[in-house]
């Protein structure tokens, strides 16, 4: 089987599509002749340019799913596509929020395997995955076995977003067929937090803290240090499992990816969790007390001190400025 | 109100962690311990049922060699009994043969609401809760950062790139909760003792009328062609802070022109 034509997932964002989704897009094209693209929403004529300028020539677009979380109506939108024999060799879906759930529902529903935190993929007859296992020390190579399509997961930052400077995509209807009871749960209230500074997975700098703060109210100096540097404030697992800031901040395998300029991680060890998310920043600086903690084996320039002292210090020096 | 919870059963993530040779997958041969990121989803359905004034919380695992240990910590933490599938049968089953085996197990019990982690913490493809509901032709709402009951309407609050969509559901249904959405009790001296007499029922995969080319590695359909050693990353400069530590940052800073 070889892969002629590949549908990528395209996730709408408020304004346009996510940065993800255009990530995939550009990929797709190394991998395959034909790139189209699968989404839903209100947006989907306007967002065809973009989509288009990205590289897909069609858009199949589920619609506006009013209340419905995407789940349920997109994987079956392409469920039904593939049943009538019109689907892709390979499906690409950005690992997200809702990705996860259309990736989920889609296996089930075709009862076809699914890969999932891939960062790489190699083309060829057969798509090769990438996935970084044991905090990123070591890489697995996969790739299904079974008929297609595959079902490929793809974390963000993977691969560069580029224009290919392509015309609009043609848009055509994809219908979503009999979803019985699975489309029944419904959003009745979106809540946006506020945020100062840039999003956590597109600032250049991010400033991470973990357990090492020792307590919760401690976390303060980590938002003043990351607001001081125009940058993001992240967290380890840890804590965000203790419950000292909401799972949006968390960075690692299961939270965000980051690929800043400077990862400054304050109390944090490295737990191999920790790293998947962080590893690719370009520069990486450390303060944790413990010499053996294994994040200075990661990082350019660690120091084996106080969080309470060096950071402090730091915030003074820096407010000076 | 009867609640199903699925935990899994992991190598101790604090312990050195490797891939069997042939295969690939992760040794799981070792003691096994319940995964951290479902003691929330345990103590979630605990209090779901105390809120509810009564039903039972029922535990749903699959496990190599009838492994209980992580079973016996929720337990004690509360649930009532427990069914484990394990079956040689099962060895190298991916997430969707995963998914197979809970969602036929959990058929047998019957539940109002089913509650899992949104991922492991050893294999986190992330996509088995998911699968169990559409296997079972249930509604889902993943990434719960707060779970309410209201008669036979599950609310939740669901994280976003945003902040977090209000989402309700009709029971039954699948809802995934991200670590945090409650505080975890710890077992009680009392509630050890309890856990020792509650009922596991463990099954094979004939008893859930599976067909074994459906599990297992055969089933996956899917292979791990390599493993490689990641390229490193450079060593940089350790320092021991003498006080300059603050001013070292500064530099670093400084010299990547960030400041």
């Amino acid at each position: 089987m070889s892969i002629n034509k590949i549908w990528v997932v395209v996730e709408p964002a408020d304004a346009g599509i996510t940065t993800t989704s255009l990530e995939l897009l550009t990929k797709a094209r190394d991998l395959a002749s034909t790139v189209e693209a699968v989404t839903w929403g209100t947006n989907t004529a306007a967002n065809a340019a973009v989509i288009g300028e990205y590289g897909a020539s069609t858009v199949h677009d589920v619609g506006d799913l009013g209340s419905a979380l995407p789940g349920a109506p997109v994987a079956a939108a392409i469920a039904g596509a593939i049943a009538a024999g019109n689907g892709p060799d390979a499906i690409l879906i950005p690992t997200s929020y809702d990705g996860r759930d259309i990736a989920g529902r889609l296996s089930a529903r075709c009862d076809l395997p699914v890969l999932t935190n891939i960062t790489d993929l190699v083309g060829g007859d057969k798509l090769s995955t990438r996935h970084p296992v044991f905090g990123g020390t070591q890489i697995v190579s996969a790739e299904f076995t079974g008929q297609g399509p595959g079902i490929f997961v793809v974390r963000a930052k993977s691969f560069a977003a580029e224009s290919a400077g392509g015309a609009a995509a043609s848009v055509a209807p994809l219908s979503v067929g009999d979803l019985g009871n699975t489309n029944a749960s419904a959003i009745v209230n979106r809540h946006v937090e506020e945020r100062t500074g840039p999003k956590l997975d597109e600032a250049e700098v991010v400033v991470s803290g973990g357990r090492g703060l020792g307590e919760k109210e401690n976390y303060a100096l980590i938002e003043q240090l990351s607001k001081l540097l125009n940058g993001a404030a992240g967290a380890s697992r840890a804590i965000v499992d203790a419950g000292w800031v909401p799972y949006s901040h968390q960075v690692g395998q299961t939270g965000k990816t980051v690929k800043p300029t400077v990862y400054l991680a304050c109390g944090i060890s490295g737990a191999t969790q920790h790293m998947v998310g962080m590893k690719g920043a370009k520069n990486i600086i450390a303060v944790n007390k413990d010499q053996d903690a294994p994040i200075f084996s990661v990082c350019d320039l660690g120091i084996v001190g106080d969080v309470h002292k060096v950071l402090p210090a730091l915030i003074e020096e820096l407010s000076k400025r | 109100m009867n609640i199903v919870v699925c935990v899994k059963q992991i190598p101790d993530p604090a312990a050195p962690q490797s891939l069997e040779a042939g295969s690939h997958t992760l040794d799981r041969s070792g003691k096994l311990i319940l995964d951290d990121s479902d003691a929330y989803g345990v103590e979630m359905a605990l209090q779901l049922a105390e809120q509810a004034g009564g039903g039972e919380v029922t535990l749903v695992s699959m496990a190599p060699n009838g492994e209980t240990a992580g079973l016996r910590t929720a337990l004690a933490m509360g649930a009532a009994k427990a069914i484990l599938v394990s079956d040689d049968a099962l060895k190298g089953s991916d997430a969707l043969g995963t998914a197979k085996v809970l969602a036929a197990a959990i058929g047998r019990v019957g539940a109002d609401l089913i509650i899992a982690a949104t991922e492991s913490s050893d294999g986190y493809t992330g996509t088995t809760p998911v699968q169990v509901a559409e296997l079972l032709g249930l509604p889902s709402i993943t990434f719960a950062k707060s779970v309410a009951i209201d008669g036979g309407t599950v609310k939740v609050d669901r994280q976003t790139e945003a902040g977090y969509d209000e989402v309700t559901s009709p029971l039954p249904a699948v809802v995934t909760v991200t670590a945090g959405v409650v505080e975890p009790r710890y077992p009680s001296f009392k509630g050890i003792m309890a856990a020792k007499s509650k009922p596991i029922e463990t099954l094979s995969v004939a008893d859930l009328g599976l067909d074994g080319g459906q599990v297992g590695a055969a089933g996956g359909r899917q292979v791990i062609t390599s493993v490689d050693e990641a390229e490193a990353r450079n060593a940089g400069e350790i320092v021991v802070d003498e006080g300059d530590g603050a001013q070292r940052i500064v530099t670093f800073l400084e010299n990547l022109k960030v400041i």
